[in-house]
């Protein structure tokens, strides 16, 4: 099964305060574990939110909101995608991750829907829409 | 952490670290059975001991700690330990009093090349091809024999014996656990990836849903593929493989029906296909190729089938590239089936006489004399010349030969449209 690991963000990393020589060392090493073990299929690190946006739904209005946002907690500061054979790999491949941030800080996983998820959600018609929907994206 | 945690938790680790921790001692101790049974031994004394210490910082290397000291017992006990000695050195010794410390450091050393020696050990051109996947299977997917058994299709003492008899193999061709250099390498190299690929398709042939083990068998082939691009970074090989389960296994969403039944690439719902995957599998290619392999035999079809990866549609496929492919790969890899699929893809893009041409020289072939796909090949281009009677004598021929009820009320659908 696939999973989605999500550094959270701390305080010092919403400052946009880098990471140290020695912390980055320790995450390549980490990283190279995980290639190596076959499970590491994606992963990348996210500016400060105070270069994102958000865009608000409400019935028919868009509002576009600038960052920084609150909830620092709560922000993703990086994510990983890995393909493990259950939760409890997952949790211990993330036990193994140097602490990412300078102080505490927390790491998420989550598990990816994948298309037999659906099931009989997934219609042929919505299949057929997307199918159009391609044909239309490679005439451009 | 409660008692059930923890044992999974030590479950877990295990699983993580028995194939670095069978490798590591298949070295020292030179052979693979005995590396087996004393990893086995560190995983009880981690149950007995870590419920109540909780699971070490260095769950790895207390393990190896572990089994290096049973070890060290065990040549005592049998009085082997002189013999021993000679052969492999101080090393035990010097690790009497081996801290975790040092076993961790001991471990981070050509840890890679230990698993590597320890995948070529297993792939070994002396075993056959199902008992190199039984142990492959078992020693670096940690797969059980029954899980093993299940995805085979086997029973459990058939595969238990066949991986008993491949470790005695072993042994007795006094191996050596080291990872080939020179020439030997190429062809120690292609019987491993010729088991990674047999594991791949004993899952990718299987119909989806019946039994979970066997499409999981291509997640582990792909991990083993994965596992060996990362240890080998400049084998074109490799990466040609890697590239090709990828991109097939993009597909396994898209190809059966619900009703089970199996559906043509040309058919299938693409939105379905898994873009991870294929772009993965794309850029796995590009490195073979990088590496000068585009010509080898797993990244020709790798590059087959990313031309149907990269159409957005069945009627973008670019036919003429996948002909032209087909033309190398009959070359490279010459065989009854790749003719045939290269009559297919040289009348899908040349027109069906092109097709009936090149199938008209294959015909002959004994290996293909009855087999269904042949006259249903020939059947569809005839159709496409417009010959309708000669198709409908050609879909009746293969729906005869054909075994799977459903592609027989296909073919027997498709002689009815002949007309009579």
């Amino acid at each position: 099964m696939r999973v989605m690991v999500m550094v959270k963000a701390t305080k010092d990393s919403e400052a946009g305060i880098m990471p140290s020589t020695e912390l980055l060392e320790a995450m390549g090493k980490f990283n190279e574990e995980l290639v190596n073990a076959g499970i590491m299929l994606a992963g990348e690190g996210l500016h400060p939110s105070s270069k994102g946006k958000r865009v608000a739904f409400d019935g028919p209005a868009r509002a576009v909101i600038d960052g920084p946002f609150a909830e620092t907690r709560e922000l993703v500061a990086g994510f990983w995608l890995w393909e493990v054979k259950d939760m409890a790999e997952a949790v211990e491949w993330v036990k193994r991750c140097p602490n990412p941030m300078l102080g505490p800080s927390e790491i998420e996983i989550r598990q990816v829907f994948e298309a037999a998820d659906f099931g009989e959600a997934l219609t042929p018609e919505i299949a057929e829409a997307e199918d159009r929907l391609r044909e239309k994206l490679t005439k451009r | 952490m409660a008692a059930n945690d923890t044992h999974q938790a030590i479950e877990t680790v295990f699983r993580i670290e028995r194939a670095r921790l069978i490798a590591g001692l298949a070295r020292m101790v030179r052979d693979v059975g005995l590396a087996e049974e004393l990893a086995q031994d560190a995983l009880v004394s981690a149950l007995s001991e870590w419920p109540k210490t909780g699971v070490p910082i260095h769950p790895g290397a207390w393990l190896m700690a572990a089994a290096k000291r049973r070890a060290i017992d065990g040549f005592r006990r049998s009085k082997m330990l002189a013999r021993k000695h000679a052969e492999i050195g101080q090393d035990f010794e010097d690790q009497r009093d081996s801290s975790i410390e040092d076993a961790e450091a001991a471990m981070d050393d050509d840890l890679g090349d230990e698993l590597l020696s320890l995948i070529f050990t297993a792939c070994h051109p002396v075993l056959a091809p199902e008992a190199r996947a039984a142990l492959t299977l078992r020693l670096i997917g940690g797969l059980t024999t029954d899980e093993i058994a299940r995805a085979f299709l086997s029973n459990e003492a058939t595969i238990a014996q066949r991986i008993v008899r491949a470790k005695k193999t072993i042994g007795n061709a006094g191996l050596t656990y080291e990872v080939p250099r020179g020439k030997d390498r190429g062809m120690r190299l292609a019987s491993v990836l010729e088991v990674v690929y047999l594991i791949f398709n004993e899952g990718y042939s299987a119909t989806a849903g019946e039994d979970l083990i066997r499409p999981a068998l291509c997640a582990e082939a792909q991990r083993l593929g994965r596992i060996i691009a990362g240890l080998a970074p400049n084998e074109p090989e490799v990466f040609g493989l890697l590239a090709l389960m990828e991109i097939q296994a993009s597909r396994l969403a898209a190809r059966t029906a619900p009703d089970g039944s199996s559906i043509p690439i040309t058919e299938q719902n693409r939105s379905r296909w898994d873009q991870l995957l294929i772009r993965r599998g794309l850029a796995a290619l590009e490195r073979a190729e990088t590496l000068g392999g585009s010509h080898g035999p797993y990244a020709l079809q790798a590059a087959l089938a990313a031309c149907h990866a990269r159409a957005r549609n069945a009627d973008e496929t670019n036919w003429k590239k996948i002909a032209g492919l087909y033309d190398t790969l009959r070359d490279v890899m010459p065989s009854p089936v790749v003719d045939l699929n290269r009559a297919v893809a040289h009348s899908m893009a040349f027109g069906p006489e092109a097709g009936l041409k090149l199938i008209d020289e294959i015909a002959e072939a004994a290996a293909l004399r009855n087999y269904a796909p042949m006259p249903a090949a020939k059947g569809d281009f005839l159709f496409r010349a417009g010959r309708f009677t000669d198709a409908r004598i050609e879909f009746e021929r293969a729906a005869e030969l054909s075994r799977n009820v459903r592609e027989k009320e296909f073919l027997l659908k498709r002689a009815a449209d002949c007309g009579s």
